[in-house]
């Protein structure tokens, strides 16, 4: 077994066996490729469950063998269906809102916009509509802050588009939201304040899988008020309420 | 600060959780049980491990409560389970057979007579023929001579913690098959005709009064509500006036509707039963329908066919066609159940065309669960002369946003999804603290009652008719194809 030093032997041996299982039609056994890459069959096995679990090959259940796993035709999508992330965060998503009194939006990125993939009404009673299905602007709410600050592409995308302003607050310069999204990232969630409908704010952090790959983010919107103090600032309560949530629902969609 | 503890004794696994006043969660925590199935149509439980799991799990939800802060216990559970038990040792005296047991035989009995007194439709279903099975198996001379207990899992678990009172509440009796809805007592011309001794069975008490005080696990502790787990959704759901309704999406689905306090008898093979009864206060009725196949048809799209990795992507699926195609599916795996009554029945994809792709069939695999429930729903606004004007979910099929959209559309009213999705467990809390005036009335119950979300029908009126005589002949066409020669 030659291993160059510096590179890591894992991600070498595991690159192997995906090369093996795309060299042939046929389906292999855990055996079989040890064998063939000279491996312990424990290791061949830990390396295989691993690669499993993120979606890179999948084991037949009647016949024990393996081949490569539908998580690699969509390589360029995050690897969690929008709808299957909603059924994950259910529950989380609802004890937000009760914690936090306000109302809940679960949002990933799609073509450029924050998609509601999941939409929990403020839990008073008052007429609401669902906003589940409905396109956010990324750079005006928080949702999309957090979106955009763990997704390079995308947020080089929609700093060459125009920063569209849809309130007088509206963050419309590229390098103000560049800093913004500096920001996010250091602090691990997002603010925006009036930003995209006067008298509202937003509070979000991101949801990850495993590896730490942002697939989402979820947050808690209401009025300025009541979601920050006098200097608007977030309150922190509140901020750990959303936090607790995106750590619950990451927890639930790694361990998937 | 002080609690209401809910002991949710479900098919597959048991869960306590605690609730404060303003109905949040504090604590959860479950255990699965094994299903034993000895042999093929038996499903069996181990009674004495399911009193275990709660003996352990009721401490663990305690975590960070002192046992004085909780203010009343109470249970719900899974319902028509058979339980028996040696009266001076305790010790289950054989498997409790489970609700899906089909091992019994209904073939022979008065269907005419059971179903005025109880409100039941013979089935193996129910309660009566397991005792009897049981009796006929060993048990007779005993259970003759007093010495053996029946009970369901209420009663059993009520039996335990108290160290031997053994009561039942009205909504588990009902559906023993040996209780008479007019006098809400056991019947003894039933109790003849399954061969029955009633000193085996519990007395039966309403759903929410103190029947006792905890002897272990939690001393002193009152208990104060048992409730079938369905009724339990229902209450928690704050289903308290005549007409309204909830639906718990799963495997199957479960439609109950409050129709007041006098039984309504359907015509449409729906089951009358009692939705609760609280401490002397006159039993609540409900009319209640089930829907045989939901998620287990996404199941079966996913594990049979192959064509979704997950039950979510089901949704996804669905979502990449605008409409079915023309394309119906009618999933009468084991024949058609309430309106329709076909057991022969099997089910049938119909209007195939080459355009149909497998969107499609995702689709029509949601539509057939929102066409159901508007059929179980046509039965019960027929049967009690009520309309229904919103239809509150719970269950796991509800994060599915786009089979929620597609029931409110068939119905053609709101589907509301509460803030509180545990509804069972609220239900037997509720239960058990309006019982002990930890609550002090519905209305009380009824201002923790949070919308989650909310689907307003948008379909119009004239395709959403047109869809529906569309399904009314795929139905036709599974009867049809079902006939013998």
């Amino acid at each position: 077994m030659s291993h160059v030093p510096g590179l890591i032997q894992s991600i070498e041996r595991s690159s192997a066996v995906l090369r093996l299982l795309a060299a042939g039609p046929d389906r292999l056994r855990v055996k079989e490729i040890a064998d063939a890459l000279g491996l312990p069959k424990s290791t061949a096995h830990s390396i295989l469950r691993t690669l499993e679990h993120v979606g890179f090959v999948e084991q037949d259940t009647r016949t024990a063998r393996y081949r490569l796993g539908r998580g690699l035709l969509d390589l360029g999508s995050t690897g969690i269906d929008a709808n299957e992330l909603r059924g994950r965060a259910l529950t989380w998503a609802d004890a937000l809102a009760a914690r936090s009194g306000e109302e809940v939006r679960l949002g990933v990125l799609d073509d450029g916009a924050v998609l509601v993939v999941h939409h929990v009404f403020r839990p008073d009673d008052s007429a609401q509509s669902l906003d589940t299905g409905i396109r956010l602007p990324p750079h005006a709410t928080a949702l999309g802050k957090v979106l955009l600050a763990y997704s390079a592409p995308a947020a080089a995308s929609v700093m060459a588009g125009v920063l569209s302003p849809y309130t007088r607050r509206t963050v419309t310069d590229r390098g103000d939201l560049a800093r913004m999204l500096t920001g996010t990232r250091a602090r691990g969630w997002a603010l925006s304040v009036e930003e995209w409908r006067p008298g509202l704010a937003g509070i979000a952090a991101p949801v990850r899988t495993s590896g730490g790959l942002v697939v989402g983010a979820v947050g808690i919107a209401g009025p300025v008020e009541r979601l920050t103090d006098t200097r608007r600032q977030a309150r922190p309560a509140l901020v750990d309420h959303v936090l607790a949530a995106a750590r619950s629902i990451s927890r639930d969609v790694a361990g998937s | 600060m002080s609690y209401v503890l809910a002991v949710d004794q479900g098919t597959t696994s048991t869960r306590c959780i605690l609730f404060d006043r303003r109905a949040t969660v504090v604590s959860v925590v479950r255990a699965e049980h094994p299903q034993s199935y000895p042999r093929p149509g038996w499903v069996e439980h181990d009674a004495a491990r399911i009193w275990r799991d709660v003996r352990r799990l009721i401490p663990q939800a305690l975590r960070d409560v002192d046992p004085p802060e909780v203010a009343a216990i109470g249970i719900a559970n899974q319902r028509e389970t058979v339980v028996l038990w040696d009266r001076a040792t305790g010790v289950p005296v054989a498997p409790a057979i489970v609700w899906q047991d089909t091992r019994t035989d209904v073939s022979t009995i008065d269907a005419d007579l059971v179903k005025s007194r109880t409100g039941l439709p013979p089935a193996t279903y129910f309660s009566a023929t397991k005792i009897q099975w049981l009796l006929d198996n060993g048990m007779r001379d005993r259970a003759e001579r007093g010495e053996v207990l029946f009970g369901t899992m209420d009663s059993w678990l009520i039996w335990n913690l108290t160290g031997g009172l053994h009561i039942t509440d009205v909504t588990n009796a009902s559906r023993t098959m040996l209780m008479n809805l007019a006098t809400l007592d056991w019947d003894d011309e039933l109790l003849d005709l399954f061969r029955i001794p009633r000193a085996m069975l519990p007395a039966i008490r309403s759903s929410s009064e103190v029947y006792g005080t905890a002897e272990t696990v939690l001393p002193g502790v009152p208990i104060a509500a048992a409730i079938g787990d369905q009724q339990a959704a229902l209450f928690g759901q704050t289903c308290f006036e005549p007409g309204e309704a909830k639906c718990t999406y799963g495997t199957g689905g479960f439609l109950l509707m409050n129709t007041g306090t006098t039984p309504v008898r359907s015509r449409h093979g729906l089951i009358t039963t009692v939705g609760y009864r609280i401490g002397g206060e006159p039993p609540v009725f409900a009319l209640e329908g089930s829907i045989a196949i939901a998620g287990s048809l996404v199941q079966w799209v996913r594990d049979g066919l192959g064509l979704i990795g997950t039950a979510s992507e089901i949704e996804t699926l669905a979502g990449t066609v605008d409409d079915n195609g023309g394309c119906y599916i009618v999933p009468a795996f084991s024949g058609l159940y309430a309106p329709y009554w076909h057991s022969e029945a099997r089910g049938v994809i119909v209007g195939l065309t080459s355009y149909i792709t497998k969107g499609h069939l995702a689709r029509a695999v949601l539509e057939a669960t929102g066409w159901q429930t508007r059929d179980v729903v046509d039965a019960m606004n027929a049967d009690s002369g009520l309309a229904l004007t919103a239809l509150n979910v719970d269950g796991g099929m509800t994060a599915d946003n786009l089979l929620m959209q597609i029931v409110a559309d068939f119905l053609q009213v709101p589907v509301v999804r509460p803030l509180v999705a545990e509804t069972v467990s609220l239900g037997a809390a509720y239960a058990a603290g309006l019982a002990v005036g930890y609550w002090s009335d519905l209305r009380d119950l009824r201002a923790n009652r949070h919308r989650a979300g909310r689907w307003r029908p948008t379909l119009d009126s004239g395709r959403r008719e047109r869809e529906y005589a569309r399904w009314r002949r795929a139905i036709d066409c599974a009867v049809l194809f079902s006939r013998e020669d």
